[in-house]
């Protein structure tokens, strides 16, 4: 028999409780418990980045953690970027720029990217392109994806001044 | 199977010492895809990152401890740890992506027991010490001793590693890692070389050189630190250090890389790890 | 650089770039695809795979799985009508589960459904299976030494009327003129074997499906898939059903290139939820996507190539092999069919398909192309070398043109492989010196791209705005690119223009998204129905004004009234038109389909510099350059985004993609971390030069520019290593080990 353990904390800011299995994954928790179906599988090993999350502002992928880990922790996907109707610059630029085709693994390199943007505001791209190494993509070539961190690292850098 | 996170080491020692199959963890980014590539699961998933020694970084008197479960994004964010040994924290900051580091550790990536862990041929270049709770209380060991083979440690079933403890090197010291990927990133290590070495001016007069993934455990080279030892690390020197490296390697062919792939580049690391390491123990 | 000012259209909105109109969603994560569904009531299906390259079956046990607790339903290939193996539906059905001989690692030989995963994966764990191991063939040499194994038992070779079995799944001979006089008269000639390993796809979106059978009988299906009338088409042929009696609706797919053009879970979902009366879904592990779905053909390809000393390549010869996996395909014709874009007055090619104990191969991307590029352009590229011309300058010299013939004997319509060329020896690229101690190498493809069945619906509403409704599932973008023709058409603001996939009940018989074809085919029914309401439109605007008919022009999106009574009055905008529709006839919409020719020949060229580290053999890509000819780019940013991910895939397939099989067949990479795809660090900007050259038979002059980017790459950085260390690379990937060892050869 696997436990089931009832874990409280907090999710894109909103007090939640769950039920999960030891054994489950915070990944399959978040999306067959909390409905938060915008992180993705894409490898369940840590590999591909698809299901990136954040845990107190630092970037993890949700496979790689049991669901228990999440008791009393702050924890951020995708659904929680945009504050309201407003787009966080970088889902802007994602779609001005053509950032995604086909776009699962888009949650991810938001996610990742807006965590480099937090604690690096003007990265290189060879500092973007290590920064998002996490992540795969296997439609963009990740060229445009690249641009649009630029264009809204520039953008939030004048949000500032 | 159930999950315990432990708020103490003896809680810790009390779960594993009730439940063979009771299993500690940290980082959890071996365990998770070894439990889904069919390995058995454990009775009791045991969560150290929970227990405050086990998550710290800090030095006194000049000995730095790192706690086993400290995520190693923490060490290479860390500006003075990151100072005093520059190759440790590269190689530990190595083991995976972004999202890995936040979560990888020494404990974790030395008790995993991969030939290719990142870290531990630095660790074993700096005479990292590792310290061992058990139900007879607790041990300090240097890190070689841990690892005997392919996933496999010396730890008994009711003991882990806590923290690890590792001296200021003297004036003049300097590390460096370097390891060989396919890609850029993402890649378990195909060869990892080591290097620490102490200089006087141009010459050197100490060095430890450790090799990663070119034989079951982590390999020192004494004939290429006595070749460096007395040096200006002049070409015939880093030649020797190439060979003396080569020579060391007992490597398989696998998916990632051939036995005389491994040889070949084992060299050729060497000899670029110890240049670097004299560079900066000079800079 | 990238084209990010746009070239001055003729058009209004083709040609611009518009934010896509599903975007919103994908970049909130609130888009769906497969695995996100979840229907009340559904049961998780896991599959039974076979552990051997190659067995009989010789019973299936599932009592102890329909004992344990959870499981509601199970099945075996024994709930699936047998097919013949003459029809051509029988290989993909045995695919789908196997029936008494299971034919490779991972094949599917059974399946259940339970209340949770955990539940299904206990009770499949507890089907319990007897094979009698068979030996099996892992490689083409071993299919087609002598005495081989027989791989599987029902292939027959195509095209041949053999009726015994044999790992020969086609044979396919291409010639024109006189090879030997060719080689007679040459000055020069190269010859190499090249040989490839199996690839994947890659798409980072496991396949995935939800299955829900009514009481009535009626499986209502949501797949990850690039052509749902297709999965319908096929669940019913494997199932023996009606079409009538499945609906499938496209979830967003998270990227497909070719390899979910097939099916693997469709049909077995349906049978688990009709014995169930409950949904089920399925979503496929990345280890059961590596291991068990269908790759790119490994290949085995033999080249001699003679040219003459002022740059003429007269005469090519080649034997291409390449591998179907466990049944029969045509991946050795696609390769030699994409030998295409230099006139070779003399020719002969064989194209020879093999079977073997490897999982059945699939579609990537241009299928069987890349394989063959690799060949054509290193050796075009070491007779380059010996006449001391310049690689761009002898290609230019023997590029088709209009006219000329493809390996088929086809001649090829209007093209624009010179330009093409050309736009990268102008380009900044090119003109700029090769960085020190670096390598440049050139090379180029071609696909021909295809047209095939579309059907399109557009709906005016009743506010002037337009919903586009095509059966085109969206995997590059497409949708906008619908979206734009219909404005161009219309003159209706595009942002005015809503574009839909549809389910199969809701939108014509619409045929697979491959071969390049969406914007080019679906954008023609889309054009044709966009027609069809501007005549409706006419002559609702002549009603409104009490003119006839033939009065009436259309103008920038507005019925112009000519001639008198109404001469000088204003245009009647859609919007009015709209508005008064139910006085002037009822709702007006249109509806057009076609089986579409025509389709324009894509060719692109590359260009890289890299950086061997010698000492190591890993390979950096210093600058990467992509020229290819769109025809005319409807949507800029979604042309420039297929050339780019074409050239990463194209990059990883040469420099560190393969899969690797231990000496029972058993694939050891089955995962991201050793199947080595590039990461965002491994590559460069991917600058675009979008050349155009319309093509005559589409309204907007479309060529399909899905597939033709990843037939370059791989010969663009063999030659660039060469360029550096003087190394003929012939065997991929390019791995780190395989450079180093041949650089100590050196």
């Amino acid at each position: 028999m696997i436990n089931r353990t009832h874990v409280h904390c907090s999710v894109n800011g909103d007090e939640v409780d769950f039920l999960a299995s030891d054994n489950t994954s915070l990944l399959d928790a978040l999306r067959d418990e909390l409905g938060l179906t915008g992180v993705k599988e894409g490898c369940g090993t840590g590999d591909c980045g698809a299901c990136s999350i954040t845990v107190y502002g630092a970037l993890n992928c949700a496979c790689l953690m049991f669901a228990p880990e999440a008791e009393g922790r702050e924890i951020g996907t995708v659904e929680g970027i945009a504050q309201g109707d407003h787009l966080h610059p970088l889902q802007e630029t994602f779609l001005e720029g053509a950032a995604l085709q086909c776009g699962i693994c888009t949650p991810g390199f938001l996610v990742a990217a807006k965590v480099l943007l937090d604690e690096n505001p003007s990265p290189t791209e060879t500092e973007i392109r290590y920064a998002l190494a996490g992540n795969l993509c296997r439609c963009t070539g990740y060229d445009k994806i690249i641009h649009a961190v630029q264009e809204a690292a520039v953008q939030l850098n004048g949000a500032k001044s | 199977m159930r999950y315990a996170a432990p708020t103490t080491v003896d809680e810790a020692v009390g779960l594993l010492a009730a439940d063979a199959d009771a299993r500690v963890f940290a980082g959890a980014t071996d365990l998770i895809p070894q439990i889904r590539s069919g390995r058995p699961e454990p009775s009791v998933l045991v969560d150290l990152k929970r227990i405050d020694r086990l998550v710290g970084l800090g030095e006194s008197g000049g000995t730095w401890t790192v706690g086993a479960a400290t995520p190693t994004s923490k060490l290479t964010a860390d500006a003075a740890f990151t100072g005093a040994f520059p190759g440790l924290s590269e190689a530990s900051g190595l083991i995976g992506s972004d999202q890995i580091q936040n979560r990888s550790s020494w404990g974790g990536n030395l008790c995993n027991a991969s030939p290719a862990a990142d870290s531990v041929p630095a660790l074993v270049a700096n005479a990292v010490r590792a310290v061992v709770a058990g139900s007879n209380g607790e041990r300090t060991v240097p890190v070689e001793e841990i690892v005997t083979g392919p996933g496999q440690t010396s730890l008994a079933d009711d003991e882990f590693v806590v923290e690890f403890a590792v001296d200021t090197p003297p004036a003049n010291t300097a590390d460096a890692y370097l390891r060989l990927i396919p890609r850029t990133e993402m890649d378990i290590a195909v060869v990892g070389a080591a290097v620490r070495l102490t200089m006087d001016g141009d010459t050197c007069t100490a060095a430890t050189v450790a090799l990663g993934a070119v034989a079951p455990t982590v390999v020192r080279v004494p004939a290429a630190e006595a070749a460096l030892v007395g040096s200006t690390l002049d070409d015939a020197t880093l030649e020797a250090v190439a060979a003396a490296a080569s020579a060391a390697c007992n490597p398989i062919d696998d998916k990632r890389g051939t036995i005389e792939y491994r040889r070949q580049v084992a060299g050729v690391l060497a000899k670029r790890a110890a240049t670097i390491a004299a560079e900066r123990a000079n800079a | 650089m990238t084209a990010t000012e746009n070239p001055p259209t003729k058009y209004k909105y083709v040609g611009t770039r518009p934010v896509r109109h599903d975007g919103l969603e994908k970049v909130t994560g609130k888009a769906r695809f497969a695995a996100d569904l979840d229907l009340t009531g559904q049961l998780r299906g896991a599959i039974v795979r076979s552990p051997h390259a190659h067995a009989r079956i010789v019973s299936i046990d599932t009592s102890a799985a329909e004992a344990m607790p959870g499981v509601k339903s199970v099945v075996t290939g024994a709930d699936f009508p047998a097919i013949d193996p003459a029809d051509p539906a029988h290989d993909e059905a045995v695919n789908n589960i196997a029936r008494d001989e299971a034919l490779y690692v991972g094949h599917a030989v059974a399946a259940v459904a339970a209340t949770t995963m955990d539940e299904a994966r206990a009770a499949a764990a507890a089907v319990e299976v007897e094979y009698e191991v068979l030996p099996a063939v892992l490689s083409i040499d071993e299919a087609i030494a002598d005495g081989a194994p027989i791989a599987n038992s029902t292939n027959r070779t195509l095209f041949t009327g053999d009726t015994e079995p044999s790992n020969i799944a086609s044979v396919g001979p291409f010639q024109r003129g006189d090879v030997e006089a060719g080689f007679a008269a040459a000055d020069v000639i190269v010859e190499r074997t090249f040989t490839t390993k199996a690839v994947h796809q890659g798409y980072i979106e496991p396949h995935a499906c939800v299955a829900d059978v009514g009481q009535d009988g009626k499986a209502t299906i949501w797949a990850s898939s690039q052509g749902h009338f297709a999965v319908r088409s096929k669940t019913a042929k494997i199932l023996g059903w009606g079409t009538d009696k499945i609906k499938v609706t496209p979830a967003e797919i998270g990227g497909g290139f070719g390899g979910k053009t097939t099916i693997y879970l469709e049909p077995i979902a349906v049978r688990l939820s009709q014995k169930a009366g409950r949904p089920v879904k399925i979503v496929m592990t990345r280890e059961e996507v590596l291991s068990a779905t269908g790759p790119a053909p490994a290949s085995k390809i033999h080249v001699k190539m003679g040219a003459t000393n002022d740059g003429e390549l007269t005469t090519i010869q080649g034997t291409l092999h390449y591998s179907n996996g466990s049944a029969k395909g045509y991946a050795a014709l696609t390769g030699a069919m994409s030998i295409a874009s230099y006139k070779f007055p003399n020719l002969d090619l064989m194209a020879i398909g093999t079977v073997d104990n490897t999982p059945k191969s699939a579609a990537y991307r241009a299928p069987s192309a890349p394989q063959a590029a690799f060949a054509i352009e290193t050796l075009i590229d070491e007779v380059a070398d010996q006449l001391e011309m310049d690689p761009i300058d002898l290609r230019l010299k023997n590029a088709v043109v209009e006219g000329d013939p493809t390996a088929m004997g086809a001649p090829h319509p209007k093209i624009g492989f010179i330009e093409t060329l050309e736009a990268i020896k102008n380009s900044e690229h090119y003109n700029s010196p090769v960085p020190e101690g670096a390598g440049r190498g050139f090379g180029t493809g071609f696909w021909f791209n295809i047209g095939e069945q579309s059907s399109a619906t557009v709906n005016l509403n009743e506010d002037g705005t337009a919903t586009v409704i095509t059966g085109s599932p969206d995997i590059g973008g497409s949708r906008a690119s619908m979206a734009l023709m219909a404005a161009e058409e219309l003159g209706l603001d595009v942002h005015r223009i809503t574009p839909i996939v549809a389910d199969t009940e809701s939108v014509g018989f619409t045929d697979i998204t491959e071969g390049s074809r969406a914007t080019f085919a679906t954008g023609m029914a889309v054009v044709n129905a966009c027609r069809d309401l501007i005549e409706q439109m006419k002559d609702r605007a002549a009603v409104m004004r009490g003119v006839a008919a033939d009065q009436v022009a259309w103008i920038d999106g507005a019925a112009i009234i000519e001639g008198p009574p109404s001469e000088g009055a204003d245009p009647v905008s859609i919007a009015e038109i709209t508005a008064a529709a139910k006085m002037t006839g009822g709702p007006l919409t249109a509806t057009a389909s076609l089986n579409a020719a025509g389709a324009g020949p894509s060719f692109a060229a590359h260009l890289a510099d890299v950086r061997v580290d010698e000492e190591t053999g890993q390979v950096e890509i210093l600058r990467y350059t992509a020229a290819q000819d769109a025809g005319t780019a409807i949507h800029p940013s979604y042309v420039e985004g297929q050339m780019q991910g074409g050239s990463a895939q194209g990059i990883g397939w040469a420099l560190n993609e393969e899969y690797v099989f231990s000496a029972d067949g058993v694939m050891q990479n089955a995962g991201f971390l050793d199947y080595r795809m590039p990461v965002a660090s491994d590559l460069p900007m991917i600058e675009t030069i979008i050349v155009e050259v319309p093509n005559p038979s589409h309204p907007y002059g479309v060529r399909g520019v899905g597939e033709t980017g990843i037939v370059p790459p791989i010969g663009t950085l063999a030659n660039a290593i060469a360029d550096q260390t003087g190394v003929r690379m012939a065997d991929l990937p390019m791995s780190p080990p395989k450079v180093l060892k041949a650089l100590n050869e050196r």
